[in-house]
């Protein structure tokens, strides 16, 4: 058997699995393999989440380019890769915003094969629910936009709502009446530690090297300003193409760099229950109310809040923020008003004004970010990390994410999903 | 929940609050003279610093009067609350008020 020391993945199958039973499972190798950072690479990306080990992996496999770098400060998916509520979907109102969530669902439904690695994507369906006649009017053009798009989205009466969601409360006299539903069924949920773990070992399959516990502290530019190299805590690294994504971090990073970015960074909660017994068979998530609700494969119930109104890095946020949640979600599903929550954390969302994000090239030839995706880029991670690679690869942006440039800000041709009603996760 | 310090009526907590934002950043005298960049840069471009940044805050359920304050984004910790039209006050390299 080949283990990871060897930088060989051992791959997942049927065969494999029988084989390792009877050795009790003790022959597993490790799944990547820990390089030591070397003086000069071909690309280099910063940042171990998703969308950056994603894109390394693409890099590697679509692009041919082998000597990449993926660097991480804490280690990997320890940023909001690993701790969102995991929904994935399309059914973004305007044809951009659409074309890239969409392009990222498609390699959704093949990643497991595709990684060799079950990141357990799960298409149970998201449930928006319309409150109000505004929500009805504004989910309906959802609905019709999407379908120009050849994106599946569909219109649900109430009584179509509870028959796919049996726990959702029709009863007369609700604070908050459910008058219809925009169900996408092939969006769902996925495993995020699975998709980031997945990534990783994929890429470290095809020669990656994964460097954690390593910052990233600046920019080395040649004579005629484009990038040359990397300070970092372990010392300089000499490439000319880096790629940067760092979520909440990007603001700090980019100044360090000579970037003015238009973001703000807040913090983002989720908390998730005690494990309950199959409960819950979709994902229902309330614009109005702002609660989103899932049931994990562990039974936790899996709920979203709002983002905290300043500007944070402390990656925790008030406590009155998941209260109104829970509120909320106590009075669309009586059923769970006794549940007890386990846990609650924060992440740091780097939001635009239009809540469309940031990919392409910047001011500094060389240099290429990945950013903006805020409340809602896990869905994002195989499609940005597809659409980056190319963009790192190349020196220019894939048609598709050509619509979100940092440009955007300056000719104002913003991408407004915050203006379309849409919530973001 | 932040507690903070309405330069009006003392110490309340957040939900009291509404954040408006980075401040400090006026409006140009002259806009039509801006060019786009520029104008670009007034709209949307934040410092949203890792460290000490001065922010507008609304004390919408009390006086219902602005004020600017200086807290850390790291820490969430404020370091002074002040009334609007003051200069920012300044912070040594530690993100100390000097
Ligand atoms: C509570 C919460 C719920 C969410 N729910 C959803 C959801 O339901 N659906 C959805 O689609 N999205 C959701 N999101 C958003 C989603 O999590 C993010 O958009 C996505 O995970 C971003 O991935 P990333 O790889 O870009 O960033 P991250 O996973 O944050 O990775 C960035 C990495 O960069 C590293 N880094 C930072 N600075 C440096 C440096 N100087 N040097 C080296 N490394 C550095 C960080 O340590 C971090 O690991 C949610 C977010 C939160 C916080
Ligand atoms: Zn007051």
């Amino acid at each position: 058997m080949i283990r990871m020391e060897d930088a060989i993945v051992q791959k997942f199958s049927l065969p494999a699995l029988l084989k390792e039973s009877l050795g009790a499972h003790l022959g597993w190798g490790r799944q990547w393999g820990s390089a030591d950072l070397k003086s000069s690479y071909d690309a280099v990306i910063v940042g171990g989440g998703g969308h950056g080990l994603a894109t390394a992996y693409y890099m590697a496999k679509e692009h041919g380019i082998r000597k990449i770098a993926v660097i991480e400060r804490g280690w990997l998916g320890g940023g909001n890769s690993g701790r969102n509520t995991t929904i994935v979907r399309s059914n973004y109102l305007y044809d951009e915003s659409a074309a890239i969530f969409e392009h990222s669902l498609k390699l959704w439904e093949g990643l497991s094969q595709e990684l060799n690695y079950n990141v357990m994507f799960s298409q149970r369906g998201v449930l928006m629910l319309a409150h109000n006649e505004h929500d009805r009017q504004s989910f309906k053009r959802h609905v019709y936009a999407n379908r120009l798009n050849g994106i599946d989205n569909e219109w649900l009466t109430p009584e179509e709502a509870k028959q796919f969601c049996p726990q959702l409360d029709l009863s007369p006299g609700k604070r908050y009446p459910v008058v219809g539903a925009a169900l996408q069924r092939r969006a769902g949920t996925a495993r995020h530690d699975a998709v980031n773990w997945g990534f990783a070992r994929a890429a470290s399959a095809l020669g990656v090297d994964i460097i954690q516990n390593c910052e990233v502290l600046g920019l080395e530019r040649d004579a005629f300003g484009a990038v040359c190299g990397l300070n970092t805590t372990r010392g300089k690294v000499a490439t000319t193409k880096v790629g940067v994504s760092v979520a909440g971090h990007t603001p700090q990073l980019m100044s360090l760099f000579g970037v003015k970015v238009p973001l703000e960074s807040q913090p983002l909660q989720a908390l998730v229950s005690e494990p309950l017994k199959p409960a819950f068979p979709t994902v229902v998530m309330s614009n109005a109310v702002h609660a989103y609700i899932s049931q994990s494969d562990k039974g936790e119930l899996v709920i979203g809040a709002g983002t905290d109104q300043y500007v944070s890095y402390s990656q925790q946020g008030g406590l009155h923020i998941p209260i109104h949640t829970l509120d909320a979600i106590c009075e669309l599903f009586p059923i769970f008003t006794r549940v007890k929550m386990m846990r609650s954390w924060g992440g740091i969302t780097d939001n635009t004004v239009d809540r469309s994000p940031i990919q392409g090239v910047t001011p500094i030839p060389g240099l290429y970010i990945n950013c903006g995706w805020g409340t809602g880029g896990f869905k994002a991670t195989p499609g940005s990390g597809h659409l980056f690679a190319h963009c790192v690869a190349k020196g220019e942006p894939h048609p598709i994410s050509r619509p979100f440039s940092l440009d955007r800000f300056r000719t104002g041709r913003l991408i407004d999903e915050a203006a379309a009603a849409a919530v973001a996760h | 929940m932040l507690l903070i310090k309405c330069p009006y009526c003392g110490q309340r907590p957040e939900t009291e609050f509404k954040c408006g934002g980075e401040a400090h950043i006026a409006r140009p005298e002259d806009p039509s003279a801006l060019n786009d960049e520029a104008w670009a840069d007034f709209l949307y471009t934040r410092s949203s610093i890792k460290g000490v940044l001065a922010e507008r805050w609304m004390h919408s359920h009390g006086c219902q009067r602005w004020f600017n304050a200086l807290r850390n984004t790291h820490s969430d910790a404020f370091l002074i609350t002040y009334e609007m039209g003051k200069p920012r006050p300044a912070v040594d390299e530690n993100g100390e008020l000097k």
